[in-house]
């Protein structure tokens, strides 16, 4: 173990904004990602039934 | 196909892939908690100040690991691409397209801590050296995938059109990593390298290789969950996504 307290170790010997900023942000973006997907999953029920891959792409079809 | 023999067919079913993918999420991604708790602490509790950066050297814990995972995903993307514009199979495609985000993500979180890890360290939070830039160029390449793929209506197309740009952009990743020692930057070299014992004390190494171990499984969690979101959105019209979507939401 590196620290003796843990306001010695939230200080991050004088550098705790740049540290806690830096794996705070991480985290969040990492979390945010998970709900994200989780909200985009959700979502799945409430899209129509024909998405737009049914188009027949080939030359003159449209 | 030959029921006996291996074949990588069998696993480009989207329906068996998606199965597999389901399977496969929880387990990677409870390994990515675990190795990334790991690392936590061995980064925060366990490894040593350094005596010349002090504790602001602890930033490399997830700068290093995103910043691997950044380039290690546009490779990927693009060589999903590239099976994806070659063979015209769509699950490829899918497989790139749900890269992107994490990827970006990535690579924001390699700028961002690179930034906080700059200010201390050098004084300014941005240069402009080779290192930096290539790496910026990289984050407007995912974003400019991902909103090439989402402007054109067609699936198919999109896939075309992002895998090329995909395929194009790719070159990028080589000029980041080999930026440290083409160009003169501000910019420390390569923390790790294959032809040299690390220059790092035992702890810190590590804990960079348990965080960059972590950082892998969660990426690979978080594409597989997205690449089984992406099958079903796009095969809806088909009776098993229909079926899994009744299942799965």
């Amino acid at each position: 173990m590196n620290w003796s307290s843990f306001s010695e170790f939230a200080a991050m010997g004088g550098y705790g904004l740049y540290v806690w900023g830096s794996f705070g942000v991480t985290a969040v973006v990492m979390l945010g990602e998970m709900m994200s997907l989780r909200a985009r999953r959700k979502a799945l029920r409430t899209l129509e039934d024909d998405p737009p891959d049914r188009v027949d792409y080939r030359e003159g079809a449209a | 196909m030959d029921s006996k023999g291996f074949s990588w067919y069998h696993f480009a079913a989207p329906q068996r892939f998606y199965r597999l993918a389901g399977i496969a999420v929880p387990w990677i991604g409870a390994l990515a908690a675990l190795l990334i708790a790991g690392g936590l602490v061995i980064g925060l509790l366990i490894a040593p100040t350094d005596h010349q950066q002090g504790d602001a050297y602890r930033i490399i814990f997830v700068h290093v690991p995103a910043a691997w995972m950044s380039m290690v995903i546009f490779v990927a993307m693009a060589f999903w691409a590239a099976i994806g514009l070659a063979f015209n199979t769509r699950l490829a495609h899918m497989i790139a397209n749900a890269l992107v985000p994490t990827g970006a993500l990535m690579t924001f979180i390699a700028l961002w801590t690179g930034a906080l890890w700059g200010k201390p360290t050098w004084g300014t939070w941005w240069v402009w050296d080779a290192r930096l830039t290539s790496e910026l160029i990289l984050l407007f390449l995912y974003v400019g995938v991902l909103s090439l793929h989402a402007a054109i209506e067609d699936p198919r197309r999109a896939d075309r059109a992002a895998g090329v740009l995909a395929l194009v952009g790719v070159v990028n990743v080589p000029i980041i990593y080999f930026s440290v020692k083409w160009w003169n930057t501000l910019h420390q070299g390569a923390s790790i390298s294959l032809a040299k014992a690390p220059s790092m004390a035992t702890p810190m190494l590590l804990g960079m290789l348990v965080m960059a171990l972590g950082f892998w499984a969660f990426c690979i969690a978080v594409s597989l969950a997205r690449v089984r979101i992406v099958m079903l959105e796009r095969e809806r019209h088909t009776a098993w996504a229909r079926q899994a979507i009744g299942a799965a939401t």
